[in-house]
């Protein structure tokens, strides 16, 4: 089938301001976004910029927002699209090329949250016990890619520049509600802040942006339930 | 031009080079480079388990998976590393544990295990639950954990930084590597002691492939350039369950919980040719019993797929233990697993081939075993071997980790004790010359070309079945191939991120990997494993009972014969 694609594009070596520019290609309905792109780069336009890399779902690499929503774009079939589809970088972060944004800034806020297990020396032998049931808990919140489209869904995150953001948050649960952890004290502390959980003003754009159907918001409400009530 | 001066550099940043970067951090002076953000690593994608002898849930011991693993590879594994791997296996696990990795656990909170192909209890009486799992998304797990304590650890990495040059002095030692800044299009020369290769496979050769499209080669590709020989490239796993078209992986863990695969004719297939494993018979057998039946006319109408079968088992057990594997096949198929069977087809997966190394994961340079000094490689990249003619599923994850980590904590014993060695002159010229060349040519062959028909030729030619008839052909192709890219011409000419230039850097990379593999597999001339030659169907234990290393020189490509370490197991007819 035909399909415009409407792609805003941006070279900062050439261009004054990112600009939209058309482009029709003849695709297979299961095709998947990230298969139009392709064709645009391989057989027409070898300049268009993006990152991806395994197209499936699975490394993150690929957010963008495909009319109007945050999606990865190996997951979302063209068929689901209509025959005009617009397709533009992740808001919030500064455009490096075409739908290829800087990244670094949202590995800052991961990275302040301590996304990493704190706890005392592992047992001389054999694993750490944790139950089912404990290891249900932070499930749903091991499952991010690090994909940034629910950070960059967040219109708290558009206006402000300290605020963590959604991912750092989901990621800060992980550990927060895991038994094994020893460090949710210190987490909770720095989610307490000033840049933490208390921005976040319930919007939900977080969880209808997440391509791993993590329940982002829900996830933030319960940090925000174990600062009020002092126990996870 | 940046300059940089490490311990160590480790090239790629999945399961075996973040292992070895762990090892290594706050003790030595080290850099990780990825062309990606380190967690978009391809690790992330394997799906069903890492194997560990635990005995967590039924009896097991490690000699059981040095057994399979050896049988798993037809004999063509080296049992010392076989040894190792099994049994290291179990210490690296607890490790991952004791770093986070939120594994599945049993009623009593151990790590739970399951069922794999090929893995069995007392030497292959039948199967036994040795893969550890976390759901179906054990290798973002561990991808995530290893990288979350790289931050930690405050590990030194090089995002999205292409490697473009591995540099050797002129006696032949290992002394840094070059780099190209995707976001600056900056050339990096990064100088160091050690230099480990865990940039991993290259399964993007082939048409049909569950590879990132990441796994172009990079390292294996820029070492053989430099004479190091690269060993059994001719074994390349076709893993059965690849989503009919796409490729995308549907994890062994589906049939490990009981799933099945059927053909046209409604008939569960793998019986007939596996009576005791059936469905979890090794990948290399039931790609081909896949390709058989389909040959046979009894794929679905008649075409070149056949179906998996999970609408059986109960709905929480999919919903639990395969939620990302269905969702695939909503997503991309529009097939409901509760339902119906999913359309699938083997699919480039695994290469068993790679970088020869030592147990202490030192590159090596010939058939007796003599280290290239300062050079190592860990991960797909390399070959240990510990998969000899086809893996056994779970088993890469192992691989990455124990030997990631041997890799990591023999750099470290050796940092201390090497000088930095002077650099070659001007050490990055040779890929900035490269480079100039695709940057200034305005007209020549297209990128996109050469690589469609590289996947299209290794794909029909040098795939499930081979023969010399389509090998030779495959070779002719290639060479045509290697020519034109010596043409190749792009239209993006600027430094921001010229995600055009590295796509024909590594298209490069792609071509001598496919040269090596259809070179050993023209040369040997058996059935083993993955490398099944329908003009020589037979195993032939009396001339290649023995690995393959390929090297390329001015005078053309040589292959070199490596006996193979055989410790406890003696070869036998291989039956399940």
């Amino acid at each position: 089938m035909e399909v415009t694609l409407r792609i805003k594009r941006y070279n900062p070596e050439t261009d004054p301001k990112p600009e939209f520019k058309e482009y029709v290609v003849n695709v297979e309905p299961t095709d998947r976004v990230l298969d139009a792109l392709n064709q645009i780069k391989w057989y027409h336009d070898g300049t268009l910029t993006y990152r991806r890399s395994c197209g499936h779902g699975i490394c993150g690499s690929d957010a963008m927002r495909i009319n109007g929503r945050n999606r990865l774009a190996c997951k979302i079939l063209m068929k689901d699209l209509g025959k005009k589809v617009t397709i533009e970088p992740l808001m919030g972060f500064r455009i490096e090329k075409d739908l290829l944004v800087d990244m670094e800034a949202f590995f800052e806020s991961y990275k302040s949250v301590k996304p990493y297990l704190i706890a005392d020396d592992a047992p001389s032998s054999g694993e750490r016990r944790q139950s089912p049931e404990d290891r249900a808990r932070f499930d749903d919140t091991t499952k991010c890619i690090l994909c940034a489209a629910c950070t960059t869904a967040c219109p708290v995150s558009w206006v402000s520049d300290d605020f963590v953001g959604p991912a750092a948050i989901v990621n800060a649960h992980r550990f927060i509600f895991d038994s094994r952890d020893q460090g949710s004290a210190d987490r909770l502390r720095i989610l307490n802040s000033g840049s933490g959980v208390w921005r976040c003003r319930t919007i939900f754009n977080c969880t209808d942006a997440c391509p791993r159907d993590i329940k982002v918001t829900d996830a933030i409400e319960q940090v925000k339930r174990a600062l009020i009530y002092e126990q996870v | 031009m940046g300059y940089h001066r490490y311990d160590a550099v480790i090239v790629g940043a999945g399961g075996a080079g973040l292992m070895a970067a762990i090892q290594l951090a706050g003790k030595a002076n080290i850099a990780v480079v990825s062309k990606l953000y380190p967690p978009r690593s391809h690790t992330g994608a394997a799906q069903g388990g890492i194997s560990a002898a635990l005995g967590n849930t039924e009896e097991d011991h490690w000699e059981w998976h040095m057994f399979d693993t050896v049988k798993g590879g037809d004999y063509l594994v080296d049992q010392d590393a076989a040894e190792v791997l099994s049994q290291e296996a179990i210490d690296a696990v607890y490790e991952l544990e004791h770093m986070g990795l939120p594994f599945n656990r049993t009623p009593d909170g151990r790590i739970d295990q399951r069922r794999f192909g090929g893995h069995t209890r007392d030497y292959g009486a039948g199967p036994v639950r040795r893969a550890c799992y976390a759901a179906d998304r054990t290798g973002h797990m561990i991808i995530q954990t290893l990288y979350q304590q790289g931050i930690k650890h405050a590990v030194n990495f090089f995002d999205e930084h292409h490697l473009v040059d591995i540099l050797f002095t002129e006696d032949g030692q290992c002394c840094g590597v070059v780099t190209y800044e995707i976001r600056t299009g900056e050339i990096h020369v990064i100088h160091a002691k050690t230099v480990l290769i865990a940039s991993g496979g290259f399964g993007r050769v082939f048409k049909i492939t569950s590879n990132a499209m990441a796994g172009t080669g990079d390292g294996v590709a820029l070492a053989y350039r430099h004479g190091v020989p690269l060993m059994d490239m001719e074994f390349y796993q076709f893993h059965p369950t690849g989503l009919y078209k796409l490729g995308i992986l549907v994890s062994e863990a589906a049939r490990g919980e009981g799933g099945i695969v059927v053909n046209g004719e409604g008939e569960a297939f793998a019986a007939r040719y596996a009576p005791t494993l059936k469905d979890l018979a090794p990948r290399d057998m039931m790609s081909r019993f896949i390709y058989q039946e389909v040959k046979e006319g009894r794929g679905i109408d008649g075409k070149d797929y056949v179906l998996l079968d999970v609408s059986h088992l109960p709905p929480e057990v999919i919903d639990q233990k395969l939620p990302d594997v269905t969702d695939f096949a909503r997503v991309y198929l529009g097939v409901e697993p509760k339902n119906e069977g999913i359309p699938i087809q083997p699919t480039a997966h695994y290469a068993m081939g790679g970088l020869a190394t030592n147990i202490d994961a030192q590159v090596i340079r010939d058939a007796s075993s003599t280290p290239v000094p300062g050079l190592y490689s860990a991960g797909e990249a390399a070959c240990v071997s510990v998969h000899g003619a086809n893996r056994l599923g779970t088993n890469s994850l192992v691989d990455l980790v124990v030997f990631g980590r041997r890799a990591g904590r023999h750099m470290l014993s050796q940092i201390q004790e090497l000088e930095f060695l002077p650099l070659p002159k001007n050490p990055e010229a040779r890929a900035v010359e490269e480079i100039r060349c695709l940057l200034e040519r305005d007209k020549g062959e297209r990128v996109a070309d050469i690589r469609s028909r590289m996947q299209e030729v290794m794909m029909d030619k040098a795939s499930v079945v081979r023969s010399e008839h389509s090998l030779l052909e495959a070779w002719r192709e290639i060479e045509t191939l290697q020519k034109a890219f010596k043409s190749v011409a792009i239209q993006d000419k600027g430094k921001c991120y010229n995600t055009e230039l590295t796509e024909a850097l590594e298209l490069g990379c792609m071509l001598d990997c496919a040269e090596t593999i259809v070179y050993g597999s023209l040369e040997r001339t058996e059935s083993r494993g993955a490398h099944y030659r329908e003009d020589y169907e037979a195993r032939d234990d009396k001339d290649w009972l023995a690995h393959s290393m390929v090297s390329r020189s001015a005078g053309g490509m040589r292959l070199e014969k490596k006996p193979i370490v055989i410790t406890k197991f003696e070869p036998k007819e291989r039956k399940y």
